[in-house]
């Protein structure tokens, strides 16, 4: 299924004009706060109701303001995962579980709770009341509950923004077995580079209320223009190789090994790892002697000068494009021009374990 | 030697308190879903005349009871506009029958009731409310299974407040259907009728310390109900 969305909605000093088609998987609104993200998702839920637009589910349609049609959100089958969980407070976390699922139409119940229970591993919490939940316990609920909705389509507005980085690393692995295991169609919200190198199949970046890009999450994280120096990152499509007994992982990628900190995954697991544009160094000549253990070498293929002392450098390494953020005198004094070889040098500690998730990366938006 | 717990209050003072005990809970019963849905559009609601409305609710609060009651007989009597159609449209007759005294009492708790429903619905996040709408809630069942459970506490401490000052009403009840023993003669209306006569204030202070135990009573259930209710409703 894949989801239309053209809007238009005036606020304050501020326009929200957008338009993008989310394919089937996960898509990730990506922008930062007061871009319109949440305008957006709540625009499809129907939530809110927009001065102009259209939402196309496939050939369902949730709302023509040329039309009037405008569906309530009680008639557009979704999960919605709050950023705040929002469980109802009365009801144990069973009865929160099922709360959708019963109205969800009798034929479009295939999540069976076992199932879901046990994918979210919130079998002991279910009689439990929400108020004696953690902040983790709470969002697997909220996931839970959405999928028993028997939902069309998935929205989550920053599921993870209101929990610490442990509990962050906690969840986020639920929502990559959401994109790989369910079949329902996702829509994320998230102002965070890392969620979207891990989650997304397509990307959409927002900047003050216009799409500022649209591709994959390579495409998107490599385009300084959408994304800004500090988010901008190379995804990387890597698979394990070897785990090593110096507590190193050992990982091919199609611009070559990897050298990263232990990963949990199993040798064989395929990966998408992040690789922030500022953690990356070039060196021209192939460097001697460095305690990096990831040297790169590949062709220059674009140097975007900013607008401040930075720069961006894209290079050519096998199949594989990857960004380091250098000083604009760095470019001038090492000579950078297009199409000369250059190595780039990553410390394996620069990648975080929040940086490598699970999935392959989708190379052309399906 | 015991104490004759039955025969404490004569005869024309059980009838007093039979009739307040009827009148106040057929009044508060009739209200209160016409209270729940007042406070619920007073604060969730814009619509025109909102303001009006919510002096409409507030007026016998701050009006004299005897105003209240006289606008009743006005209104409600039998040549009032709507006593008229409802006696020759249902054969109902409010003047000078219980059941006026049930509206009286009714009109008079009516601020009490909507205002303590209203603070709890203010106090319900409507997000909550909305998460409920996108799991598939049409708006009838937001409210029955979302909003109507975390207002439980208001609404009982609304009913129990209503039924209090309905046991208590004086004024507009005397004034709209007078002070008929075994009519309209409550509790309040039997204590001044006591009084007006010789040797009747025996009676009248065993009737105040009936409506003194029935006060303390409505006000120990409603804080006891009203915390259980609400420890479910927090969900801990």
């Amino acid at each position: 299924m894949t989801l239309q969305v053209s809007l238009r909605h005036s606020f304050k000093g501020f326009t929200l004009d957008v338009a993008f088609s989310a394919p089937p998987g996960v898509t990730v609104l990506y922008g930062p706060s007061g871009s319109g993200k949440t305008t957006l998702i709540n625009t499809v839920a129907g939530l809110l109701r927009p001065e102009q637009g259209r939402v196309v589910a496939h050939d369902w349609v949730l709302l023509d303001t040329q039309t009037r049609r405008n569906l309530p959100p009680h008639k557009r089958r979704l999960g919605y995962i709050f950023q705040e969980g929002r469980l109802f407070p009365h009801l144990t976390v069973r009865q929160n579980l099922l709360y959708g699922r019963w109205f969800a139409p009798r034929d479009a119940r295939t999540e069976s709770l076992t199932r879901v229970v046990e994918m979210l591993g919130i079998g002991p919490l279910l009689d439990r009341r929400p108020g004696a939940l953690s902040g983790g316990e709470k969002q697997r609920v909220a996931i839970g509950r959405a999928l028993l909705a028997a939902p069309k389509l998935l929205l989550a507005d920053e599921p993870l923004a209101a929990l610490d980085e442990a509990r962050k690393a906690e969840i986020l692995p639920y929502f990559e077995r959401l994109r790989d295991e369910v079949s329902v169609p996702i829509l994320y919200v998230s102002h965070s580079s890392a969620e979207v190198a891990r989650l997304a199949t397509t990307v959409v970046a927002l900047k003050a209320g216009r799409v500022a890009a649209c591709g994959t999450a390579a495409q998107v994280l490599g385009d300084v223009a959408a994304v800004g120096a500090r988010a901008a990152a190379s995804v990387l499509s890597a698979r394990v190789l070897a785990h090593h007994s110096d507590g190193l992982s050992e990982l091919t990628t199609a611009a070559g090994a990897l050298w990263l900190p232990r990963i949990s995954d199993q040798p064989g697991a395929t990966l998408r790892v992040r690789i922030a544009a500022q953690e990356v160094i070039l060196s021209r000549d192939a460097p001697q002697g460095l305690s990096a253990l990831n040297i790169l070498s590949g062709l220059i293929t674009d140097i975007r000068l900013g607008d401040g002392p930075g720069a961006l450098v894209t290079l050519a390494i096998g199949d594989e494009r990857l960004s380091a953020r250098i000083t604009r005198r760095s470019v001038q004094a090492m000579g950078l021009e297009r199409g000369q070889r250059c190595h780039a040098i990553l410390k394996s500690v620069a990648v975080a374990p929040e940086d490598v998730g699970t999935g392959r990366q989708y190379k052309v938006a399906e | 030697m015991g104490f004759d717990w039955a025969n404490w209050l004569g005869p024309a003072e059980w009838q007093a308190v039979r009739l307040s005990i009827r009148v106040s809970f057929w009044a508060t019963l009739v209200s209160l879903p016409l209270g729940i849905f007042v406070a619920y559009a007073l604060a969730r609601w814009d619509f025109w005349g909102k303001q009006v409305l919510n002096g409409l609710v507030h007026l016998p609060l701050i009006l004299p009871p005897v105003v209240t009651g006289y606008l009743l007989l006005v209104t409600f009597g039998r040549r009032g506009s709507v006593g008229q159609f409802l006696d020759e449209w249902f054969g109902i007759v409010l003047s000078f029958r219980w059941t006026g005294a049930a509206v009286a009492a009714a009109v008079m708790a009516f601020p009490l009731m909507v205002r303590a429903i209203r603070m709890a619905v203010e106090a319900v996040d409507p997000k909550l409310e909305a998460a409920a709408s996108t799991l598939g809630a049409s708006r009838p069942w937001v409210f029955l299974t979302v909003t109507l459970p975390l207002i439980l506490p208001g609404v009982i401490a609304g009913a129990i407040l209503a039924f209090a000052k309905a046991m208590g009403e004086f004024g507009a009840t005397i004034t709209f259907v007078s002070n008929i023993p075994g009519q309209t003669q409550t509790i309040p209306s039997a204590i001044y009728a006591f009084l007006q006569v010789p040797g009747g204030e025996e009676a009248a202070s065993r009737l105040v310390i009936v409506a003194i135990i029935i006060a303390m009573a409505a006000l120990l259930l409603s804080e006891f109900v009203a915390r259980r209710v609400a420890r479910v409703v927090a969900g801990s």
